[in-house]
């Protein structure tokens, strides 16, 4: 049975942390199991945690009124799930429900938030993890919005 | 069918008589169309034909059947314009003009023990068609083949019986709530593909939006340009190099290309309006 | 074929060449006087040739004016070129029927018999576009049969310049004013001293069989000293000189000049540049139908890479401003040629300075790009 801390170590967008801070990180983490289609959180809740996934998918969801909710992305093994818990007003901005039977490492933001204020080390090294995330889903999200696979275009 | 026209007595510029044999509708605007000639049309993966319908034009489509059945010639075509609608509208029985094979193809024989990966954006599986089709009939030529798919959403997905088998890992821009595969672009595959960088060959066909990105993320995972090969698209008039049309910087597409290497490419995709 | 010596035909025997193609079967092709300017037509003899008529050329000028003296070949080249000949501007590829069951009946017509032409006057600048035109439509992979077919036979008749146009640069292109291969014949005229007359210099044996039966003597070392003088004028005279020294790379390094918004500024888009152009090649396909749709033909017509239709695909064009027009026409000339099909695209010959209607100069166009260049080699 891995420990919390290795499995955070093994996260390759926590990759590469002191031990120090794998350590301060991983006492804010716990184990946490969703059935197919149960869900994680939802838009407006309180966004006080995030999620490693470890095996299993979860998608992001927006609902639109007057039709399907549309699945904005999903995401997979090893992947990082959540950023509201770092940000005013830590509340949700979607849905997000697990596709299939999920496993995931679940950390509590407001115990991390805390231990970046007193340690700002660890906040920065947090930060600098986050904001690679951050940058690979905003370019994967101006892709998204080019359509580049075109509706009907008739000339 | 009386006065056949034939490449040796007309030229690469009169087109074939080929017959529409059957016709399946792909998704809400793409059709594939299988056709017979008066001669079986030999080609190589990558290879494209003009495909015309009578009285509204010719377009350039790459050949989407299997290269070891060239008796039939297989076309998926998206009615985008006057000329691919009117294709796409061609029910059995009706005769579409055929000139061609034209191009220059895959690197099908030359990548012989190389991992592949195959990167396709929505419409450009279809040239990719005959390439995963001739490499898994001689699978055991060939380190991983790994099949990457982009599609705007689930509804827009070609060939969704042959994607299985072809072990394809498939990704939508967006989908409902009844998909329960991938949502997100298509370079998040081409992270997290098994592959060794080191010897891969990369074939990949879709907007040149999409193939930009798609070859920028296999340089990160280390493949190089000369091993990255794309297919392009331009105003096509003749197919033979002699109209000009698809000039794209020193190359001629329909000549030099489709197929090029990124190496080739990159610099020359960077200046606008090229 | 070796060197050949240079023969004389004095004036008043010149006529004898047509008699000697039109036994041969020939129909002649070459320089006329129609509206207002001097263009390719049929010739029954010496006196359908601009006898007598010069041309001033400038850029966006064009005028012709009469000579003091009766020369049959003292002018440079008009709006119309061999291309004409070549590549026609219009030509069916086929014409078909469609039936009601949707089959299609090819109403294919094989190549049909053409007159054999010879093409006299033929500049030297011209020979070096005949030749490009050959490497484009007939050196590749795939040849049109009708192209080739159009090639065949051709007696090529060229004629050495005695004085340039002011738009002519062929001496920068390495392309002229004397023709050096590519003829059956090539012909000097010489007025001087109140004497007319012709040097011919053969370049194939049917050049030399018609040099034979004209009746043309040995030249004397003075008759051919004033050969040579006349076409030293010419290239002492020419109207616009091109600095080529690396023009593929400098063009190559300078694909964001800021010189291609300048010329945009002036450039209409017209294409009269491409049309008038002996070596531009592009052309479209075309497909009309009758209005019952049952038939068909295919038209292959004569294009211009400065129309916004020209680059499109679906959704959109590729080149959809001014400026990447007109740098796509200049750069294919002067640069991407070279890796298209081995030589340079231009020839000097001015056409496209004289016939644009706002005079832009291809000339001045890479003088001053050439003065400010800083760019950057594209990592080729």
């Amino acid at each position: 049975m891995q420990s919390i801390a290795d499995l955070t170590a093994a996260t390759p967008a926590l990759a590469a942390l002191a031990p120090r801070h794998l350590e301060l990180i991983a006492g804010c983490g716990q184990m946490a199991h969703f059935r197919a289609d149960e869900p994680l959180f939802r838009v407006g809740e309180p966004a006080g945690r995030f999620y490693v996934i470890r095996r299993g998918s979860v998608a992001l969801e927006l609902a639109v009124p007057q039709h399907e909710p549309v699945t904005i992305e999903t995401l997979h093994d090893g992947e990082l799930l959540g950023w509201s818990w770092l940000f005013e007003p830590h509340r949700w901005m979607f849905d997000a429900h697990a596709l299939e039977d999920t496993s995931a490492i679940e950390f509590d933001g407001a115990c991390l938030r805390g231990k970046c204020e007193s340690d700002h080390e660890l906040g920065y090294q947090l930060m600098r993890r986050f904001a690679a995330v951050l940058t690979a889903r905003l370019q994967a999200t101006r892709l998204q919005l080019l359509d580049v696979y075109g509706g009907h275009r008739v000339r | 069918m009386a006065a056949i026209a034939s490449a040796e007595l007309y030229g690469p510029m009169v087109p074939a008589p080929f017959r529409v044999v059957a016709r399946r509708q792909d998704t809400a605007d793409t059709w594939t169309l299988l056709l017979e000639g008066p001669a079986p049309l030999p080609f190589r993966p990558g290879q494209f034909t003009m495909l015309g319908a009578a009285g509204c034009g010719e377009v350039p489509i790459s050949i989407s059947g299997d290269p070891d059945d060239p008796s039939r010639l297989v076309h998926t075509v998206r009615a985008v314009g006057a000329a691919t609608a009117a294709i796409c509208a061609a029910e059995p029985g009706r005769a579409l003009g055929v000139r061609g094979p034209f191009g220059r193809p895959w690197p099908i024989e030359e990548i012989e023990g190389a991992d592949v990966v195959i990167a396709a954006g929505g419409i450009g599986l279809a040239p990719l068609r005959p390439a995963i089709v001739r490499l898994l009939a001689c699978r055991e030529r060939y380190g991983r083949i790994v099949v990457l798919y982009g599609g705007r959403d689930p509804a827009q997905l070609l060939y969704p019986g042959e994607l299985p088998q072809w072990g394809a890992e498939v990704t939508v821009d967006t989908a409902g709530r009844g998909w329960r595969g991938r949502v997100g672009v298509v370079t998040k595959l081409i992270d997290r593909a098994t592959f060794d960088p080191a010897s891969a060959v990369v074939l990949t066909c879709g907007p040149e939006v999409m193939m930009r990105f798609a070859v920028e993320a296999l340089l990160r995972r280390g493949v190089t340009a000369d091993r990255a090969y794309v297919s392009m698209e331009r105003n096509m008039q003749c197919g033979i190099g002699h109209c000009g049309h698809c000039q794209l910087g020193p190359t001629l597409v329909c000549r030099d290309g489709p197929v090029y290497t990124w190496e080739e490419l990159e610099p020359w995709l960077a200046i606008r309006e090229l | 074929m070796i060197a050949q010596p240079i023969h004389v035909l004095e004036r008043g025997a010149f006529d004898g060449l047509f008699g000697a193609l039109e036994r041969r079967g020939y129909t002649v092709i070459g320089p006329t006087v129609a509206d207002g300017a001097i263009v390719y037509g049929e010739l029954r003899s010496a006196d359908d040739l601009p006898v007598g008529w010069t041309d001033e050329q400038d850029g966006g000028h064009y005028r012709l004016r009469r000579r003091d003296d009766a020369a049959l070949f003292g002018y440079a080249v008009g709006p119309q070129s061999w291309k004409r000949f070549q590549l026609p501007p219009d030509v069916r590829l086929f014409r078909a029927r469609r039936h009601e069951d949707g089959s299609l009946t090819e109403v294919a017509e094989p190549p049909r018999e053409t007159p054999r032409l010879a093409f006299l006057g033929v500049r030297s600048c011209e020979l070096h576009a005949m030749g490009i035109l050959d490497r484009v439509l007939l050196g590749g992979a795939h040849v049109d049969p009708a192209e080739s077919a159009r090639r065949e036979d051709v007696l090529v008749i060229a004629t050495n310049c005695g004085q340039a146009g002011g738009t002519c640069f062929c001496v920068s292109m390495g392309t002229g004013p004397k023709a050096k291969e590519g003829f059956d014949l090539a012909i000097t005229e010489v007025l001087e001293d109140g004497r007319h007359f012709f040097t011919l210099e053969s370049g194939s044996e049917a050049g030399a069989e018609i040099v034979a039966e004209v009746g043309a003597a040995p030249a004397h070392d003075a008759e051919a000293d004033a050969a040579d003088r006349a076409t030293n004028r010419a290239a002492a005279q020419m109207g616009r000189e091109m600095d080529v020294t690396d023009i593929r790379e400098l063009l190559y390094r300078n694909l964001e000049h800021p010189r291609w918004d300048d010329v945009a500024d002036r450039c209409l888009t017209c294409g009269n540049c491409t049309m008038v152009c002996p070596t531009c090649f592009c052309t479209t396909v075309e497909e009309v139908t009758d209005l019952s749709g049952e038939h068909v033909e295919r038209h292959q017509r004569w294009d211009s890479c400065f129309t916004v239709d020209y680059s499109r695909m679906h959704g959109g064009s590729v080149r959809r401003s001014s400026r990447s027009r007109y740098r796509q026409w200049m750069t294919h000339k002067l640069a991407t040629w070279f890796d298209q099909f081995g030589s340079s695209g231009c020839v000097g010959c001015g056409r496209c300075i004289t016939w644009c209607p706002v005079g832009i100069d291809i000339t001045e166009e890479v003088a001053a790009i050439r003065a400010t260049d800083e760019g950057h080699a594209v990592d080729r």
